[in-house]
Order: structure tokens, then sequence, then C-alpha cells
């Protein structure tokens, strides 16, 4: 408690300082360099857009080629140039590095930096009641060092052999030979590069988040008072630290193997008429590593989604969250088993039978607090007072897409059932519907919900709406049917399936898929008009539009450099005093008003509850 | 039915569009109310609209359980592969009886609780009973699927070596595989990608008396109802053998053996002249002529008829042309099989020519 007194202490102190110095910022302190924990987090929300635009373009350009395998497309022509699509068909090579750059895109620069970078640089000051992060400028490095690792990794794109194209996974030894891929050569060392200092953006973020959430909370926010939000971002760092470094001790021995002739991964290897000198490496070696962090990823991934799912369900519901300590353990319980899972990628690449068998029980316990979130969530539901926010919706959606995509992890975590659909596109289904599609969902939620705080102006509902019910509609479209032909051993990662007759008749699936990714995909483009014309001439936002309990809404609606004009609020309760009512029960806490943010002190004729 | 389903969708289109036209004139008329919060109105739109996309979800996979679990594999032809597909039906049957509920539950109470003017929510923060209960139904059924797991694939993994069964190197490189059978002594003979030379593509060793009698072939031909132990040895890079009607799947790694066996129960003739693959090839066939229509308009070279072969293909990304990286496998009786076998040359002869 003291320590809690006593950071609060340093803090005010801070804060008066800050009044001593406002002085005039330039364009380029405020907009470029920026230290503002809220303009950085623009910046991120920007960025990570921008990429998801490629990101989500790649995946179409894979889709048309899919569905009408080796067809002379003019899309093609414009996007790919002859060298990659020859007569407006695409090349076997450009397919494979399309899908590798959409993988490594996606989850990286858009889920990972644009959704847990965006959402922690904007809310965790303004949620715990700080005047900024710890280190303003460690964030500001943050950023920028993620700007730079996107360029290195768009200018990949356009090198001497293409991209890299040996998957998101990028396992050696296709990775680390030129003479087995094109893009193995100069694409992959930018690849690589840009993962690196990727890696070193999220570990200084990630320490910044971690130190700040720890250190700067106002007085009376305690850890259990904190909102699901943050907590879910808080933990979100804390799998990023340990697990990214391991990530980047893989790339650096992949780094090795490629140019100063190590043999991390690399053994016995003929290839073009040569044996290589490499001896006594291990690719599966290689496989532990990545998925070392890649497993953790997924929940880097999914857990900043979770949290701001949680926090606008229960402002919607006008509900208190159910079950805030279960939703607290669970976050922590998944965050401790998804260090311990990672194996189940790799039931059958060749470790030890026995493993598999401890991996896929580690992996099946973490259903169990998968389940218990979901049932939180539709508790949280039941009895509420419902307002359909665009934000909502796509809360909504998130729990229903973290269901469907969930369950199929039964199977896929069994290794006895992975077997026969491992990489085929039921593996494809599942984690698109689990962590992709429900992640952009938070995003989204996300952006809808705190908008007005992050530029004052409200976005157009009515477009939000249209945008949810399609892309709602198209990704159950797309992902939904991959199931089915998964179980039939259709494999990812093929360029065309005409070389299997047996695939024939699923020719038409692959059409069907392809026709709702092109729509869900064009549906965006209505959520980026919102936004950007929303930026200029949306309605201006209310102080507190949505009616919500937590610190952010306490702030002005113009940004303030410090978040507060005055004293930082104090926090006298939980974040989720929503319609909770006297102790006779005849009204609400404050006659009139069904919710009592967190800086409102104990009323009369209230009744103190401790969750 | 796939043309109507995508008629659909774009029409849904369509219509989106159309009232997003109609929306944005609506918006441009100034409704004074409109600050961009939900009202009453929107919650009651919104809330019907999730009961109707619970419906139209609902459809939709019923639609896809009826009309592509024809995609499902045929019967596992393998004797392991029974176990597999029980133990897959069973969690499907889970998965599926969870999603009903959850999905309508969900969606369910996004409608029914959709917001009104003077609507009181119910102050419920938390309750150690329900979380009891959703956290104690959760373990058990995941103890017993992964109590059941477990023992099927210990099975699996941990097979018997008995002496009569066949060992078989599967041999992977880009982008094909090679088979190599042990020969009459029944060993493999040592082999390293550093032997490679000239007509020994797989890089047997030449001084070893075991590997003298080995016999490699491009077809992979396994006897019926006897125990097959694979080998895997890759040449250049990760390869995936994958054998979806045996319900296996192993990686080839280079500098390292992997293995996986089975026993096959059903002969390339049976599977072929089952009701399920006279039905599947027929109607591969259709579309096949169908499609071979469409390039002789153009001037190209018909498709073949398909006949229905198993086969091993490569699914761990390769390289370029790893799409079509794949091998014929024939089952057959174990006379056939021998005959085959006595038909193939052995390597020490190979060599001598």
């Amino acid at each position: 408690m003291s320590a809690i007194a006593n950071a609060s202490v340093a803090q005010d102190h801070h804060g008066h300082d800050d009044h001593g110095h406002h002085h005039k910022e330039s364009f380029i302190t405020k907009y470029v360099f920026s230290q503002d924990h809220k303009m950085i987090a623009k910046q991120f929300l920007f960025t990570g857009l921008a990429m998801g635009v490629i990101g989500i373009l790649m995946s179409i350009l894979f889709r048309i080629q899919l569905a009408w395998p080796e067809q002379s497309f003019e899309i093609f022509r414009f996007f790919l140039g002859e060298k990659y699509a020859t007569d407006g068909v695409m090349n076997a090579d450009s397919y494979l590095a399309l899908v590798t750059m959409h993988g490594t895109i996606m989850v990286f620069f858009v889920l990972t930096a644009g959704l847990s970078g965006t959402f922690s640089n904007l809310l965790i000051p303004l949620q715990i009641g700080a005047r900024d992060m710890a280190s303003g400028f460690m964030n500001m490095l943050s950023y920028w060092i993620f700007f730079l690792s996107s360029i290195i990794m768009l200018i990949s794109l356009f090198v001497e052999g293409g991209a890299a194209s040996s998957g998101w996974t990028v396992y050696p030894p296709l990775s680390a030979l030129p003479e087995a891929i094109p893009g193995s050569g100069t694409g992959m060392t930018l690849w690589l590069i840009a993962m690196a200092l990727f890696i070193a953006q999220s570990l200084m973020g990630s320490l910044n988040y971690i130190v700040t959430v720890l250190n700067l909370r106002t007085e009376g926010m305690s850890m259990t008072r904190l909102p699901l939000t943050i907590w879910a971002l808080f933990v979100t760092a804390i799998i990023g630290v340990v697990s990214f470094p391991v990530l980047l001790s893989a790339a650096l021995m992949l780094i090795m193997d490629r140019s100063f002739g190590t043999s991390f991964f690399l053994s016995d290897i003929y290839i073009k008429g040569e044996v290589l000198a490499h001896q006594g490496g291990s690719p599966v070696l290689y496989e532990h590593l990545f998925w070392f962090l890649g497993h953790p990823e997924v929940y880097i991934v999914i857990l900043p989604a979770m949290g701001i799912v949680s926090e606008i369900m229960s402002t919607n519901s006008r509900k208190p969250i159910f079950g805030y300590r279960a939703m607290i353990t669970s976050i922590l319980a998944i965050a401790f088993l998804s260090t311990i899972v990672w194996g189940h990628h790799m039931f059958v690449s060749g470790m030890n039978p026995f493993l598999g068998s401890v991996f896929t029980f580690t992996t099946l316990l973490i259903a169990i607090p998968s389940a218990v979130k979901a049932f939180n969530w539709i508790t949280t539901l039941w009895k509420g007072n419902i307002q359909m926010n665009p934000g909502m919706l796509f809360s909504i959606g998130m729990v229903s897409t973290f269901i469907t995509g969930g369950l199929t992890g039964i199977i896929l975590g069994d290794s006895t059932l992975d077997i026969n659909v491992h990489d085929t596109y039921f593996v494809i289904a599942h984690f698109h519907l689990v962590m992709g599609i429900s992640a952009l969902y938070g995003f989204f939620a996300g952006v809808y919900h705190w908008f007005p705080k992050f530029f004052g102006r409200m976005m157009n509902k009515n477009l939000g709406y249209v945008h949810f019910w399609i892309t709602a509609i198209g990704s159950y479209g797309v992902f939904f049917p991959m199931h089915f032909i998964g179980l039939a051993g259709l494999p990812r990662r093929y360029y065309t399936n005409t070389a299997f007759p047996y695939f024939d008749d699923m020719a038409d699936v692959q059409i069907l898929i392809t026709v709702c990714a092109i729509v869900t995909a064009l549906i965006q483009i209505v959520f980026i008009y919102n936004l950007i014309h929303s930026i200029f001439y949306g309605k201006k936002a209310t102080q507190n539009p949505w009616n919500a309990t937590t610190l952010e809404w306490t702030t002005p609606v113009e940004h303030v450099h410090g978040n507060w004009p005055g004293e930082i609020p104090t926090v006298h309760r939980w974040a989720y005093d929503y319609s909770k009512t006297n102790k006779e029960g005849t009204d609400y806490v404050i006659p009139g008003q069904d919710y009592v943010m967190q800086d409102v002190p104990l009323q009369d004729n209230e009744e103190e509850l401790n969750h | 039915m796939t043309e109507i389903l995508i008629i659909i969708v774009v029409g849904l289109l369509g219509i989106t569009f159309w009232q997003m036209s109609k929306i944005l004139k609506l918006s441009q008329s100034g409704k004074k109310d409109d600050n961009g919060v939900a009202t009453d109105a929107d919650n009651k739109t919104q809330g019907k609209l999730m009961l109707w996309f619970a419906v139209l979800f609902y459809a939709f996979m019923i639609y896809n359980f009826w009309d592509y679990s024809k995609f499902y594999l045929p019967e596992a032809a393998s004797k392991h592969g029974v176990d597999y597909d029980r133990l897959m039906m069973l969690s499907i049957l889970i998965i599926v009886i969870v999603q009903i509920v959850t999905q309508f539950l969900l969606h369910y109470f996004s409608f029914k609780y959709k917001g009104r003017k003077g609507q009181k929510a119910l102050f419920f923060a938390d309750n150690d009973k329900l979380e009891a209960v959703w956290t104690i139904i959760p373990v058990i059924v995941l103890a017993a699927l992964i109590i059941y797991g477990l023992f099927t694939w210990s099975d699996i993994m941990n097979f018997d070596e008995d002496e009569d069964a066949v060992v078989v190197e599967l041999y992977a490189y880009q982008f094909g595989w090679k088979a190599r059978y042990a020969g009459a002594d029944n060993t493999l003979g040592k082999a390293n990608v550093r032997f490679i030379k000239g007509i020994n593509t797989l890089g047997l060793d030449e001084s070893d008396p075991y590997a003298a009698d080995d016999k490699i072939t491009t077809e992979l031909h396994l006897p019926v109802n006897k125990r097959v132990i694979f080998k895997f040895r890759s040449q250049d890079i990760l390869h995936s053998a994958y054998f979806p009607f045996f319900r296996a799947q192993m990686n080839v790694v280079p500098g390292m053996i992997t293995q996986f066996s089975f026993v096959p129960t059903i002969t390339s003739d049976e599977m072929r002249n089952s009701k399920y693959m006279v039905d599947k090839v027929k109607e591969i066939n259709e579309i096949r002529a169908e499609n071979s229509k469409e390039l002789v308009a153009k001037g190209e070279m018909p498709l073949d008829p398909y006949e229905f072969d198993y086969y091993v293909l490569c699914n761990k990304i390769c390289g370029i042309s790893h799409y079509n990286m794949q091998m014929k496998i024939i089952v057959e009786e174990e006379e056939d099989f021998q005959a085959w076998l006595a038909q193939q040359q052995e390597f020490g002869e190979s060599i001598k020519q």
C-alpha cells in the first residue's frame, strides 16, 4: 500500500513540474518525434492500418489465384508486374512470397504493433491515471524503430529474388538457402533485419507498459481496481518480454547460418548438385525456438482484444463485467500456459512422441480459462440493457468468432487428431477465426469505442453498422467452409490444387471463399472512409459519450499534455459500477444515472463491495 | 449450389450499398439526435439483426455440414485410422454441441436484452457457483478427451517393431519422393547425402553390405494388413510426408531420421471400388469433362479422366513446386507385393552397370 502511496506522491510532484514548463511545441515535436503517448498511439494506429491494407490486399491476390488457378488477371499485372506475374498469371514463387508476407505483416505489424501498440499507448496512462508513460522518450523510440522495421519489411518486397517466401514461420533450411527458393536471398535478409528491429521495439514498448502499470497508478487505483483492458495489456507486455527475446536468438542464429557458415539449424544437405559443409545442426531446434515465441505470440495478439471486448461489453451492457476476478485469473492462467504449449505446433516434427503427450495435456488445459472467459462474456450480456454501438457489435462478434475458432483448437491441440489435419486448411480456418478475425474485431471495437478519445469526434454509427454486418457475414463465409476442405486433407500453401484431381470437386468452395474474401476486404473501405472522414467532419464528441466509468473519460475532449489540466483524479472504486443500486434498491447509487465513475467516492446510501 | 451462394453474397453486397447510400442521405439531412451514440431505435434494429444473423449463421453451418461433409476423407485405410476417425467424430460432436449452445445464448441475449429507455440492467457482478460450474464441466470433458487422445496417440506412436514388418525408407527431395525397401536382409543400408554420386542419387554407402540388396523405387507399394515402418530422410530441406487416407503424417527433416508406422487395411482396388470413391470419382470426372470442354474450345489439351490412387504428398512448404510433390501409393495383397518387389532391381546391381 505504501508503495502505491509513494508512487502517487512522486507523480503529483511530477504533475506540478509539468505545469512549470508548458513550452510551445514545434510541428516536429508534436506530430513526428512526439513523446506524448496519445500521439504515439495515433502513430501506431495509422502505421498499423497502412500495413493492414497491404496485408489484406496480398491475401486477396493469392485468394484470386486459388479460386481461378493459373489464369491471367489485370490486377496481377498491375500489382506484381511482368516479373512476378508472367502474362498476368501469378508465378508460384510470387504466390509463396505473398502468403509469407501476408502472415508476417498481419501477425506482427498489424495485430501485434497495430493492436497492442495503439491501445497500450492510448489506454494505459489514461485508464490508470498517469500523466504519460514512464519513459516518453523510450516510447517514442519504440514507435520509430517500429516504423523503420515496417519500411525495411516493405522494401524487402522489391529486391532481387523477391520477398521472403518460406512461410511466415521461415523454417530453415528453406529460409536459409537461396538455392532452395529465390525469396531466401536478399528478401530473407531484410526480413530478418526487420524482425530484429521489430523485436527491439516490442521490448522497449513492453517494458515501458509494465513499468507504467506497476508504478504510475494514481492514488486508490489498486491492481484489483484496474479495468480489464489494462490487465490484458499489462499481461500481454509481460508475455512479450518473456518470449520475444527467444525469437531474437533464433533470428540471430539464422542470420549466422545464412551468412557466416555456422550450422545451428543445418545438417546433411545436398542441393543444386552440391553437398553443403553444414553438419550437426537441427531444423527442429529452430522450430522449438520459433514457437517458444510463436505460440505466446497468438496470445499477445488476442489478449488485448479480450481486454478491449471485456471493457466495451460491460459499458454497453450497462452491467459490471461478470466475474472480474475470474477474468483476471484466466488472463494470468492463459499467459502462464501460453508459454508451455508451443510443442503443439510440432506434433509431427519428429520430436519425441512423449513430448507430444505433454504438450497435448498443457494445450487442452488452456481451453479451461478460455471457456471461463467466453461464459463470463455471455453472462455479462444476460439481463443487461445493451446499447448497440458499433464497438459493442464488434465485441459480440469477437466472442462469436473466438468461440467458433477456439473450439477447433480442441482438435488441433490433440496430438492424435493433429496428425491428419496438420498444415491443412483446417488449421487456416482455426487460427484465422480465433486470432485473426477475433483480434481484428477487438481492434475495430477499440477504434469505434475510443475514437472520441483519439480525435474528439464521433464516428458515423450507421457506416459502423454496415461495416460490422458485412464483415461478420463475409468472414464466416471465408473461414467456415475451410474447415471442411481441411478435413478432406487439402494442404495449405499450395499454389494450385490442380496437380491433384482428387481436389477438383473443392474448386467451387475455393471460389466461394475468394468471393467472400473480396467482399469482406472491400467493405473495409467503408471503415477507412468513416475513420478519415470522421477525424475532420465527425460530430463533436462529448466528454463521456458512452457513459463509461473509467478515468480516460474524465479528461477533457481536447488533448492536453499531461492528460488532466488540474490534479490527477483519485480512484475510489473498481471500474464496473454500472447499474449499481443504493442500499434500498430504489434507485441507482447516483439517482438517475446508471453508472458511477471511478473517481467518485463511496456514497452514503451505497453498500461497499469488494470485487 | 455455389453459384447460388455467390449470387446471394453479391446480392447482399448490392443491398448494402443501396442501404448505405440511403443512410448517407439521411445523415446529411441533419437529424439532431444523431450524435453517434446508439438510440433506442438503433438498439431495436441491431438487436433484431443479431437474431437474424444467428439464423443465417445456423443456416450456413447446416448447409456446410450437409453439403461439405462429403469432403471428409473416406473410411480410414489403416488400422489406427479407425481409432483416429472415432476420436475425431467424438471431438466434432462435442464441438458442435458447444457451438450450437453458446452461439445461441450469445446472439439471443444480445437480442433479448437490447437497450430500451427505462430498462434497468441487473447488477450481477459475480457468482462463485456459476464460475465453478463452467470451470468444472470443461475440466471433465477435456480430461476425458485428453485421456482418450493420449491413449490413442501412444498406441500410434509406440508401435511394436515386429520382425516381419516391412521397413521402407521414404526419401524426400525438391520436388519428389523415392522409396527404398530393405531387401532380403530386411535392414536398410547406411546412407548419407555425402555419398550422393552419379547414379547413387540417394547417397547409399556403397561399402555397406546391407545396402547392396536395397531396392529403390519411384512408386510406393505396400502389402495389406502388414505393419509398415517408414524411415524418413530428406536430401535438402524440410518436407512432410502426409498420407491423408491412412491418417498418417511425419515431417522429413534433413540431418535426422524420423519415423512413423501404420498397418494398411484396404487395398487400392477395394478403395477404388468402394461406394464413396466410385461416387466421388464420378463427380470429379464430370467436373473434369466440363472443364475439358472449355479447354478444348480454347485450343488446349483436354484433362485426362481421373482414376483414384492413394498418394503421399508434401505438406511442409518446400519451394516453388511444393504443390506438386507427390508419389503414388499402391496397397495390394501380400503375394502381389512380393511379386512386384522381386522385379525391382537391387542397388548393388544398379551401380555395377
